[in-house]
C-alpha cells in the first residue's frame, strides 16, 4: 500500500477557556491518499473545520492540539516550530476558505497577492512569478487572465473570487488542499463549477483534497470517501457510495435520510430528534446516545471505538462483533 | 474621479463663503471700528471722513463684497494694534506655527503608529501595557499642564532645553526656519511634544484598535494559510488596511494641531499665529481675529479635501465607486 498524503491519528484539539477545557476534536483518525478526495460532513460544531485548521497548523490560542499525530507524506507536521509550519502552509498544503468575498485583501491587486505567495515559496523572479500567476488564473478558469491579473478583488464576482482563492491555494503545487466549505457562500449555479474545478485540479495534479462541507450533494458528487463527524469524532468513514447508500451508524442513517430526493416521493424527510450536544455538555459514552433510537445501556457509559465493516469503519456499539454475539 | 474632486472643491468653496460671512459679521458686532482707531478729541467731521475713506458708510452688502474680494487676495485690512497689514503679520508668524505643527504631527504619527502596532501585536507584554497607560495620560491631561510640567522638568530643573521662544532662526526668502540651527531644534522639542502628545495617543489607540480588528479578518487568516511570513502579514497586509482610518484622523487632526497650537504657543511664548491671535483677542484686534478665523477654516477645508482624495489613493474600492458615481 502506498503511503497516504495525509495521515491523522487520534487527533485531539482543545480550547482552554476560563471556565472549562472544551474538546472540539476528540480522537479523530483518517488517511487521504494521493489524488483522493475525502469529504468531511457533519453539523455545525461537529469539529470539521477545526480538524482542517489543525492539519494546516492554524489553531490559534486558546486552542491547541492536545494529542495525536498529523503526518504529511510520512513526516510529522504537528508540533513543528511556527517558522517551519509556515513553510508547509501554502507550499505543501493549500487552503480554501468559505467566504471568497473576505478571503482576499481588498487593498492589493489579485496579481500581487498571487505573486507574493509564489515568491514566498519558490525562487521565481518577479516576472516569472507573474507569468505563472497568469497561467494559474487561466487554469482556474478566469477569462482574459493577463488583463484580470491587475484587478482588485472587489472587481470580481463571488465565483470568480473563489477561483482566485483556489489559484492562490494551488500556486505552489501543494500535496494537499483543504477546502473548508468552499461553496457555501456561492450561488448554486456557481457551486457546481467550483466543485468541478476543485475535482479537476485534484485529478490533474494528483493532489489529495480534504473537502469540508455540510452539503451531502457536494459530497456525493465529488468525493471518493466520506467521513461523517459528530461531536468531535468520526462516526463513520468509508467509500462515498457505501456510506450514502448503506449508512451503518444511526447518525449517518439519519443524515442520509434527511437528503431530499428529486423523485418527489410523497414522504416526509426523516429528522433526527434533538440537536448536537454543546461542547461543554457532551454526554458520557457515545455522544450520540441521547438522540439515538437504538441506544442501549452500554452506549451511555462506554465510548465506541471505530470498527471495520467491509470497506466502512463505524464507531457504534451495534456493530461490536464478539461481545454482542457472545451475550 | 475628476467629477468627484470638482464636487468636493465646490463644497469647500461653499464652506469658505459661510465662514467669510461670519468673519465679516465679527466687525459689525464688535462696535464701531473708527472709535477704536481715533483718539477721544477727534471731531465728528474727521470721524465721518475716516469712515468714508475706509468705506464704512457704504451699504453692508457692498462692504461685504469688498471684504470678500480683498480676502481672496489675502488682504485682511490693517491691525488696530500694530498698525500693520494683517496679511504681512500673519505671513511673518506663519512659518513658526507651521513648523511646530508639522514637527508635532510627524512626531505623533511616527511614535503613534509604532506604539500602536507594537501594542496590538504584543498585546500582553509589559511595554504594551505601559504604552496604554501613557496614552491614557496623554488623552486626559490638558495640553497646558503637560507644557508646564515639561518646562519645569527640562528647562527649570535640568536646564537642558529653553523654556520659551524659537531659538535662532534662518531666513529662507520670506520663510523663517528654526530647523537649521541647533538652538532652533532644542527650542522646538518641548512645544512639539506638548502639541503632538494628544495626537500621538489618539493615533496609537486608533492603530491598536484597527490593527486588532484587521488581524481578525478572513484575509489575514487566508494570508497565514498561504504561508506568508509574519512580517509580510503584519506590516504588508494588516498595516496597510489599518492606515485608511489613521490617515483620516491624522489629516483632520493636523487642522486641530494648527488651531490648538494657540495654547502651546502661549505656554512656550512661541512666536506663531496662535500667540498673535491670543494677543489680538486681548486687544480686540478684529482684523487679526477675522483673518485668523478665515485662515484656520481654509486649512481645515483644504485638509478635508486632501484626505478625501487620499482615501481613494489608498483604497481601490473607493476609486471605482467614485468613478462609477461620476
Amino acid at each position: 500500500m502506498t503511503q497516504p498524503v495525509l495521515s491523522v491519528r487520534n487527533l485531539e484539539v482543545e480550547f482552554v477557556t476560563r471556565r472549562a477545557t472544551l474538546r472540539a476534536v476528540n480522537g479523530v483518525s483518517f488517511d487521504i491518499a494521493k489524488g483522493e478526495v475525502l469529504g468531511v460532513v457533519g453539523e455545525s460544531g461537529a469539529g470539521k473545520s477545526v480538524t482542517g485548521l489543525a492539519v494546516i497548523g492554524l489553531i490559534d490560542p486558546p486552542g491547541r492540539i492536545s494529542a495525536g499525530e498529523i503526518e504529511l507524506s510520512g513526516s510529522r507536521i504537528d508540533h513543528l516550530p511556527p517558522e517551519e509550519i509556515r513553510r508547509v502552509r501554502g507550499k505543501r498544503i493549500g487552503m480554501i476558505f468559505q467566504d471568497p468575498l473576505t478571503s482576499l485583501n481588498p487593498l492589493y491587486r489579485i496579481g500581487d497577492q498571487i505573486v507574493e505567495t509564489i515568491r514566498t515559496h519558490t525562487n521565481l523572479s518577479e516576472s516569472a512569478a507573474r507569468r505563472r500567476a497568469i497561467d494559474l488564473l487561466a487554469e482556474v478558469g478566469i477569462p482574459a487572465p493577463e488583463k484580470r491579473i491587475d484587478g482588485y478583488p472587489h472587481e470580481f464576482s463571488g465565483g470568480m473570487r473563489q477561483r482566485v482563492v483556489i489559484a492562490l491555494a494551488i500556486c505552489a503545487e501543494p500535496e494537499l488542499i483543504i477546502a473548508d466549505e468552499p461553496t457555501t457562500a456561492l450561488d448554486v449555479s456557481v457551486q457546481a463549477q467550483i466543485i468541478a474545478l476543485i475535482k479537476r485540479l485534484g485529478r490533474d495534479h494528483g493532489t489529495a483534497v480534504m473537502l469540508v462541507t455540510h452539503d451531502m450533494g457536494v459530497i456525493a458528487e465529488t468525493c471518493d470517501r466520506v467521513a461523517v463527524m459528530y461531536s468531535g469524532r468520526i462516526a463513520e468513514i468509508g467509500p462515498v457510495q457505501e456510506v450514502v447508500r448503506n449508512p451503518l451508524h444511526p447518525y449517518a442513517k439519519g443524515l442520509m435520510g434527511a437528503i431530499p430526493t428529486l423523485a418527489g416521493e410523497d414522504k416526509r424527510l426523516v429528522q433526527i430528534p434533538g440537536s448536537m450536544p454543546r461542547l461543554s455538555a457532551i454526554p458520557p459514552g457515545c455522544p450520540f446516545n441521547p438522540r439515538c433510537a437504538f441506544a442501549f445501556d452500554r452506549c451511555r457509559v462506554e465510548r465506541p471505538e471505530p470498527i471495520r465493516q467491509g470497506t466502512q469503519s463505524v464507531a457504534c456499539h451495534l456493530f461490536e462483533p464478539a461481545k454482542e454475539t457472545a451475550a | 474621479m475628476l467629477a468627484f474632486t470638482l464636487r468636493r472643491v465646490l463644497q469647500a468653496i461653499g464652506v469658505m463663503l459661510a465662514v467669510g460671512v461670519i468673519a465679516f459679521a465679527m466687525f459689525r458686532f464688535a462696535g464701531d471700528p473708527v472709535n477704536q482707531m481715533v483718539s477721544i478729541d477727534t471731531s465728528a467731521a474727521q470721524r465721518a471722513e475716516i469712515r468714508h475713506s475706509l468705506g464704512l458708510d457704504d451699504p453692508v452688502l457692498v462692504q461685504f463684497g469688498r471684504y470678500f474680494i480683498n480676502a481672496l487676495q489675502f488682504k485682511f485690512g490693517v491691525s488696530y494694534q500694530f498698525r500693520l497689514p494683517v496679511s504681512s503679520l500673519l505671513a511673518e508668524r506663519m512659518p513658526a506655527t507651521l513648523e511646530l505643527a508639522i514637527v508635532a504631527t510627524i512626531l505623533a504619527m511616527v511614535a503613534g503608529i509604532l506604539m500602536g502596532v507594537y501594542s496590538a501585536l504584543r498585546r500582553d507584554t509589559i511595554l504594551a501595557r505601559l504604552f496604554q497607560a501613557i496614552s491614557l495620560i496623554g488623552i486626559s491631561l490638558p495640553t497646558f499642564l503637560i507644557g508646564i510640567l515639561l518646562i519645569y522638568l527640562f528647562a527649570v530643573t535640568l536646564g537642558w532645553l529653553p523654556s520659551f521662544g524659537r531659538g535662532e532662526v534662518v531666513k529662507l526668502g520670506w520663510w523663517s526656519t528654526g530647523l537649521l540651527t541647533v538652538s532652533g531644534w532644542k527650542a522646538i522639542i518641548m512645544p512639539a511634544i506638548t502639541l503632538g502628545l494628544f495626537q500621538m495617543t489618539l493615533i496609537m489607540r486608533l492603530v491598536r484598535a484597527e490593527m486588532l480588528e484587521v488581524l481578525r479578518t478572513d484575509y489575514i487568516r487566508f494570508a497565514r494559510a498561504r504561508g506568508l511570513t509574519t512580517r509580510a502579514i503584519h506590516f504588508g497586509h494588516a498595516l496597510k488596511n489599518t492606515l485608511v482610518p489613521v490617515i483620516t484622523v491624522a489629516g483632520l487632526q493636523f487642522g486641530s494641531v494648527i488651531a490648538f497650537s494657540i495654547i502651546t504657543e502661549t505656554v512656550f511664548q512661541w512666536p506663531g499665529m496662535g500667540l498673535l491671535f491670543v494677543q489680538a483677542v486681548q486687544n480686540v484686534d478684529i482684523p487679526i481675529m477675522a483673518a485668523y478665523l478665515l485662515m484656520v477654516s481654509l486649512i481645515f477645508v483644504t485638509i478635508n479635501l486632501v484626505v478625501d482624495i487620499l482615501y481613494t489613493v489608498v483604497d481601490p474600492r473607493l476609486r471605482s465607486t467614485v468613478g462609477r458615481a461620476a
